[in-house]
């Protein structure tokens, strides 16, 4: 073999190595990608069936106490007999609500303050991240928790308490992330054409921001979920009959040892959500971000 | 009445570093200037301070009369109706200075729609007639593409696209073609020619380049250190600077000119 061959089979193994590895990359995103789907779209359609249909009704005493899974109960009876599959579909649905709407709210207060502090800058930027980092330093669990506590609990206040308590993040992050839009020259250039502060906002900065917002909005999510699972163990969560998953594993404590299924199912719900959503986040954010995609 | 008169301009930074001194200067309506100066010599400074964008932390100081308006200390708000009406930008970098994000068409709309006032049918007619304004092959294509998917001197002839799009007085380019290869800077220079003399416009040219200057302007301000060195006319300014760095900066620019003849001439001969 030629010398010259060698140097070509050595090219040729060099091309091919980078391609065959991003495929072997791009085949275990998209496969993050399907089981964050998966997981996610399991738990949505559990929440979507509980809106028209229910096997029974959330609070009545349909069986035995404690019994165990059989055809007619499919996880089983509570230690008031109620039907634990029954509970745990209406817990998908509220787990949902309250994530959701707690992104909403915290998207909603944090990214325009996060806006304006960008903006802004000098002493009110200072003072705003000042602010933004007090509310941060507190846990979000007892922020939630003394928010709840003042203004009583329901699905609606659970869901602003933990929105609020998670804005503060979302604030600062969007600070962040518009600041590094602000000082790329295309920033600039479109002042320099004549467009206003609103417009650079409207046209440049969100579209620019949004990708790693959104992302992080749905990670958000999953913390909000599992703050909302906290906030019902504690007894400060939606009161029944929102049967919440948090307030499922606190009412199965006293029997765990003799009906140990009560407290698995509700937690295990749990953990399919919020892996879920991290694959699923993860998932997109890989297919979606075009400078991993130009990285490899 | 001039359209800028720049009077004891000085630009300082916050920590007290002055990064431009004491520069004056006068650009008459359809005048070309060229701002020439070595890197670091606060030539974009200059210009950027013009039209009220100086980066954060630094500050103006002096007088900037603009189409009659005072531009050093006025308002933000007082400011943007005279950015793109009457004075506009030209980046050095066309890939930066586009966002990754928009497709040029809808980038190149927004001034358009804005001074304008058009829509819809029109305006999409418009910004075509832009494009193909700028000598754009293909202004569809051109349209509907985002910057990193044209090349660099088609991305450079969009951005003259979107700074005349409000039918600026007053063009300030910034290094133009610097990020340009030699054929495309000539061809890029040759269009923006064309359209300042075509529209009438008025013309500051920044460069440390004075072959590329000396193409688009027969008159310029030599700048050095964050001062004024001196000004006059090309052709006065090689051949008998007043100035110690202005005849250094000369001398270099006709080394470099002389080296390049000699090794054209020897890869002639050769």
């Amino acid at each position: 073999m030629s010398t010259v061959d060698q140097l070509k089979e050595a090219a040729d193994a060099d091309l091919l190595q980078p391609s065959s590895l991003d495929a072997r990359a791009r085949r275990r995103r998209s496969l993050v990608l399907v089981a964050g789907l998966l997981l996610v779209g399991t738990i949505a359609l559990i929440a979507l069936v509980s809106l028209a249909w229910l096997p029974y009704d959330p609070s009545d005493t349909t069986g035995n106490r404690l019994e165990s899974p059989g055809p007619s109960h499919l996880l089983g009876t509570d230690r008031l007999g109620r039907d634990l599959f029954t509970q745990i579909m209406v817990g998908a649905r509220i787990a949902l609500i309250v994530g959701l709407g707690a992104v909403v709210v915290g998207a909603a207060i944090g990214v325009p303050i996060g806006l304006a502090a960008a903006f802004a800058g000098g002493w009110l930027d200072d003072a705003m991240s000042a602010g933004m980092d007090i509310l941060i330093a507190f846990p979000l669990l007892l922020l939630a928790m003394l928010i709840v506590a003042v203004t009583g609990a329901s699905l609606l206040t659970v869901t602003v308490a933990i929105g609020v308590s998670v804005s503060a993040i979302v604030a600062r992050l969007t600070r962040v992330v518009s600041r590094r839009v602000l000082a790329q020259q295309y920033i600039t250039a479109a002042r320099t054409s004549g467009t206003g502060s609103l417009g650079i906002v409207w046209q440049h900065v969100l579209p620019n921001i949004w990708p790693t917002i959104s992302v992080n909005l749905g990670l958000i999510f999953g913390v909000a979920v599992l703050a909302e699972a906290s906030l019902s163990y504690l007894g400060l969560g939606a009161p029944p009959p929102n049967s919440s998953w948090g307030r499922l594993l606190q009412e199965a404590q006293s029997t765990v040892m003799t009906a140990p299924l009560g407290a698995i199912a509700p937690g295990v719900f749990l953990v399919i959500l919020v892996i879920g959503v991290n694959l699923l986040v993860d998932g997109l954010r890989d297919v979606s971000d075009p400078t991993l995609v130009r990285a490899r | 009445m001039n359209l800028l008169e720049v009077a004891s301009l000085s630009v300082t930074s916050s920590d007290g570093v002055a990064r431009v001194r004491d520069v004056s200067f006068t650009v008459a309506p359809g005048e070309r200037l060229g701002l020439i100066g070595e890197s670091g010599s606060g030539k974009s400074l200059t210009a950027f301070a013009v039209i009220g964008l100086l980066p954060a932390g630094l500050a103006a100081s002096g007088s900037i009369l603009l189409d009659g308006t005072q531009v050093v200390g006025t308002a933000e708000k007082r400011l943007v109706p005279l950015r793109g009406r009457v004075c506009a930008f030209i980046f050095q970098e066309p890939l930066t200075a586009l966002d990754p994000l928009m497709k040029l068409g809808r980038q190149l709309a927004e001034p358009i729609a804005r001074h304008q006032g058009l829509r819809g049918a029109d305006l999409k007619r418009a910004v075509l007639e832009a494009l193909d304004e700028v000598r754009l092959p293909e202004p569809e294509r051109i349209a509907e593409s985002r910057s990193y998917e044209i090349s660099g001197g088609q991305r450079q002839r969009v951005a003259m696209a979107m700074a005349l799009a409000c039918r600026p007085r007053l063009l300030i380019a910034d290094e133009p073609t610097t990020a340009l290869d030699v054929t495309v800077q000539s061809e890029v220079l040759a269009l923006l020619d064309r359209l300042v003399t075509e529209r009438g416009m008025t013309l500051i040219f920044v460069s440390h380049d004075l072959a590329v200057v000396s193409r688009m302007t027969d008159h310029a301000l030599v700048m050095r250190a964050g001062e004024a060195v001196e000004r006059g006319s090309i052709a006065a300014l090689l051949a008998s600077p007043q100035h110690p760095y202005t005849a250094a900066f000369a001398a270099s620019a006709r080394r470099i000119e002389t080296g390049f003849a000699a090794a054209i001439a020897q890869g002639r001969d050769g």
